[in-house]
């Protein structure tokens, strides 16, 4: 390695990692506050992040004052970012962190690493595969996640089956539906595990009203098929049918893409999958902040924007103090079966905050009641009936700031 | 627009009649390979058949990937005979191949007083097999090894020689060589039956194939290739199933050697253990079943895999799986290997290749080009070996990423290169299905399994494969 590598020194003060739609706001916020020298790196010949392979709307509607469809939004990104003046990079994949800011970075160049004063980390979240959901049976060609199917659709014009089975029933799930229906393929079924759809109602009634049968309470316990899908064997209300379909396509299940943080010191925190930042987005390692999807999964476009931006004003800021943060963190703790609070660590002098609110999320249905305790002290609490997927927020009091302990408690 | 026609690739043709080639190899698993060169380059005309759209369609594409040392073969054994002459020149060929050695130490845990105990007996045995590099550990000189090792670890023996290779190059790198010497690869060629009249007519889905000698290297079909040539087999194939799991290389600063249990008589046990592309593999198990074809996960088994990692190195709970798998050994009615040899009929038989053939494989080879050596043919090796190198695939060694002018990343996960699937899909032995190709460049074969790729893969692969990754263009809207 060592004669291809070059490296770069600059006294830039910001380098992003992923152009998404958190990433472009965090850079817009950035060059907005006057911070000058942000170098953008994405991996992917365009801008835009997972939004580029949607092929529907809405996109853009709180931050543009208008609705794109996916793609369009994507090259709105791009636009605004050249605009802006922001360093962007494409084609640049960033393949490891170090611990002082310095990221080593393959491009048709070949290797080199780059520096700057603080990093941010806004590389999205991705629907979990087959393999790490453990699923049972062969393993053939035609198994794949919504985002794989998108950009099957969007960028290449092609269709990996016709005839898919649909795993999931989140949000994406009607993006998976809908892409199917409009490009040649005709799903024939979509199967949830659990005793209800995971998006509300009526969006639940969602693949029933296109005249696909939705079935509850269903999972996959064969998969068969030589080359490519034949059929698969489900358990449905306990009774095994098989259905001959040839393709498995698997929506939702989210996961921070964190593979980058993953073989650092400061890892991941184990609720979120993605790294664990205090209320600035600001992570252990204080030279690294995070915003968007990679800090838990799964929110939408326009929410990934928001935060992106809060992020980048949260580090403006940072970067006018001066010195980078160094004192101890607030860890904030959550009982079973909470699946995850965001932030999870708070900072008594953080400066400004991207966050007013723990984002909560629920491992799977719960009825109970939820409440933020401040050393022992219990200082918010509501009761109900908890569904995964569906974010909660609870403001983070002032007081959190001061505290030894922070726990989301319930009961 | 491309019909779903241009997206498989065309059916086969049948052959032409051909030349009598001096030797037919049934069966492109790691074996066969092995098989193919060690005869090109003693000058003999090599036909090779695969049934498979590619090479490594059987026992070969799922294994542990472990080079060993036969420390705890058999005594006395064929099987220890060849693995230690297979590794000793896979250590010989390596560097000129471009394949990697991932110098791991393999250390057999004891986790009770009881399988303590047993650690003398099989140091002593692989003593006895004539491996060096043992040594006895106590837990605390383990652990200064592998600091993660469990609390409850009582005791472990260092074996030093047991490295990690990549068991996919290793194949094709001898197949390439093989190649570059003359030799023929039909793939989609399944050996249907065989005349012996002097010398082997065969009858193939392709055709019919005229050679002076038939080696068969048909792994888990070995008894049935037997039978199909008109012998009674001297065996029958019993697969033994393995599962896996592949932990993201997070794992891979925990687990820094080959982590094995204590074994016993069926199974060498789940293991622990680096591979050569700087993950994790926990795995397999060993389970008896009658379908050769088949080789399926089981959540639950999968789960208990992931369990009994996290109890052996607790660092690694948490850790997110990249890949699931599992392969059939081509286990047989007893143990040792079944290698029979019958000059009458001109056919060597090399079978029940159980759970080492990975190591083993070209120790196999000069085997069956020694028990040739009675059946009278002369050949002339070629007076000069062409050069041949795979490209390389391990994390320890430079990946084409790492260079200047790659042109662009297409697996991010794996770190692909557009030139590495090109040329993969541009070689000698290009790739006949998807498996191919991941097997050739990783390709899809990282964390998201495809979720970035798959489709810049469908559309770099149309025409190329048997099984097409796109079905066809989208469809009207
Ligand atoms: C199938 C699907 C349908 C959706 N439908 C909708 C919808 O209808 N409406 C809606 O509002 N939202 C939708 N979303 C969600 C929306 O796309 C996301 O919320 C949004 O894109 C998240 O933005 P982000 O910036 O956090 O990450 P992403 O958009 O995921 O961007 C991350 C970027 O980081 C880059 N990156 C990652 N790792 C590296 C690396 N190592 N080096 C360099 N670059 C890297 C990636 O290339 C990518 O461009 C959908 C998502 C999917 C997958
Ligand atoms: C779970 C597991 C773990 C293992 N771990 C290790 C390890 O760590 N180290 C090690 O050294 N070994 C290991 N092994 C063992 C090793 O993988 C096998 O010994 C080896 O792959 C056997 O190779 P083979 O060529 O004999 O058989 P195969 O790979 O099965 O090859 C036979 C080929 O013949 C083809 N074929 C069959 N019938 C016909 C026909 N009629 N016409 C044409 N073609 C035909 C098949 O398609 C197949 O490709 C492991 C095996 C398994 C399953």
């Amino acid at each position: 390695m060592a004669g291809s590598r070059k490296t770069e020194m600059t006294d830039r003060d910001v380098l992003i990692i992923g152009g998404g739609p958190s990433g472009v706001a965090a850079g817009l916020e950035l060059r907005r506050q006057g911070v000058t020298r942000v170098t953008l790196l994405d991996r992917e010949p365009t801008l835009g992040g997972a939004t580029r392979h949607c092929l529907h709307s809405p996109f853009g509607m709180r931050e543009f004052g208008r609705v794109y469809i996916g793609a369009a939004y994507g090259r709105r990104l791009d636009r605004e970012a050249a605009a802006a003046g922001l360093d962007v990079r494409t084609g640049h994949s960033v393949v490891s962190l170090g611990e002082e800011g310095v990221v080593t970075v393959t491009s048709a160049r070949g290797v080199e690493t780059l520096s700057a004063r603080r990093v941010l980390v806004t590389t999205g979240a991705r629907e979990m595969p087959r393999a790490a959901r453990l699923l049972p049976g062969d393993r053939p060609v035609g198994i794949l996640t919504t985002g794989a199917l998108q950009a099957f659709v969007a960028f290449h014009g092609l269709m990996p089956f016709r005839r898919p089975l649909i795993v999931g029933s989140e949000l994406v799930t009607q993006s998976a539906v809908l892409t199917c229906l409009t490009h040649g393929a005709r799903p024939v079924a979509v199967v949830e595990a659990g005793p209800q759809a995971l998006v509300r109602a009526p969006l639940g009634l969602f693949p029933g009203l296109m005249g696909i049968p939705f079935w509850r309470n269903t999972h996959i316990t064969d998969i068969r098929g030589g080359s490519r899908v034949e059929a698969v064997t489900l358990l449905r209300d306990g009774q095994p049918v098989t259905v001959a379909c040839d393709g498995v396509l698997l929506t939702g299940s989210f996961t921070p893409e964190s593979a980058l943080l993953l073989p650092t010191a400061q890892g991941v925190d184990p609720g979120t999958g993605g790294p664990a930042v205090d209320q600035s987005g600001r992570g252990r390692n204080p030279l690294y902040f995070a915003a968007g999807n990679v800090l838990r999964a799964v929110e939408t476009g326009g929410w990934a924007f928001r935060e992106g931006r809060a992020v980048g004003a949260a580090l403006a800021a940072d970067l006018r103090a001066g010195d980078p943060v160094a004192g101890p963190v607030i860890p904030v703790t959550h009982d079973d079966p909470v699946k995850l609070v965001m932030p999870s660590l708070l900072r008594r002098d953080s400066g400004m905050a991207a966050f007013r609110d723990f984002q909560v999320r629920f491992r799977h249905p719960a009825s109970g009641v939820l409440s933020l305790e401040v050393d022992g002290r219990e200082v918010w609490r509501r009761s109900g009936h908890w569904m995964p997927e569906r974010r909660v927020l609870i403001p983070i009091p002032g007081v959190a700031l001061m505290a030894e302990r922070v726990h989301v408690r319930f009961r | 627009m491309s019909s779903p026609a241009d997206m498989t690739s065309p059916a086969p043709a049948s052959l032409p009649p051909g030349p009598v080639f001096d030797v037919a190899v049934i069966g492109g698993g790691v074996v066969g390979c092995a098989v193919a060169r060690r005869f090109a380059l003693a000058g003999a005309q090599v036909v090779l058949l695969e049934k498979g759209a590619d090479i490594l369609s059987g026992a070969s594409k799922a294994n542990s990937a472990i080079l060993h040392t036969g420390f705890d073969a058999p005594p006395g054994s064929l099987e220890l005979d060849l693995v230690k002459a297979g590794r000793e020149e896979y250590l010989s060929i390596r560097d000129s191949l471009n394949l990697p050695l991932v110098h791991t130490t393999a250390l057999v845990c004891a986790w009770t007083d009881a399988e303590a105990a047993a650690l003398e007996g099989i140091a002593a045995q692989g003593q006895q097999n004539g491996i060096g590099g043992l040594a006895l550990l106590t837990a605390a000189q383990a652990r200064g090894r592998v600091p993660g090792l469990a609390g409850h670890l009582a005791a472990a023996l260092a074996v030093e020689g047991e490295h990690v290779i990549d068991p996919w190059s290793a194949p094709l790198a001898y197949l390439t060589q093989a190649v570059a010497l003359g030799a023929q690869v039909l793939t989609r060629c399944e050996l249907l039956s065989g005349q012996f009249a002097g010398d082997w007519a065969l009858l193939t889905s392709r055709g019919q194939i005229r050679a002076r000698t038939v080696i068969n290297c048909a792994g888990l079909f070995g008894d049935v290739v037997d039978q199909r040539l008109g012998c009674v087999p001297d065996f029958e194939i019993r697969p033994r199933k393995g599962q896996f799991v592949v932990l993201d290389k997070a794992a891979a600063r925990h687990v820094p050697a080959i982590l094995l249990p204590v074994p016993n008589e069926i199974t060498k046990g789940i293991v622990v253990c680096p591979t050569a592309f700087g993950n994790v593999l926990v795995g397999p198990t060993a389970e008896e079943q009658d379908d050769r074809l088949r080789a399926t996960v089981e959540t639950e088994t999968l789960r208990a895999l992931l369990d009994h990692a996290a109890r052996i190195v607790p660092d690694l709970k948490g850790i997110p799986v990249t890949a699931v798998y599992a392969g059939l050994r081509p286990a047989s009615d007893k143990k040792p290997y079944r290698v029979y040899s019958r000059p009458q009929h001109r056919l060597i038989t090399l079978g029940g290749i159980r759970s080492t053939g990975l190591s083993a494989a070209l120790g196999l080879a000069r085997h069956a080009l020694d028990l040739y050596a009675a059946f009278g043919d002369v050949h002339v090796p070629p007076a000069s070996v062409p050069a041949v190198s795979v490209p390389n695939l391990a994390e320890t060694r430079e990946r084409d990423w790492q260079r200047p002018d790659h042109g662009s990343i297409v697996c991010h996960c794996e770190l692909v290169t557009r030139r590495e699937i090109v040329a993969a899909l541009n070689s000698p032995l290009p790739p006949g299905d998807f498996g191919g190709l991941r097997r050739r460049t990783r390709a899809a074969m990282g964390r998201c399994q495809g979720f970035y790729c798959t489709a810049a893969l469908a559309e770099l692969t149309a025409g190329r494969f048997a099984t097409p990754l796109a079905v066809g263009p989208q469809g009207e809207r």
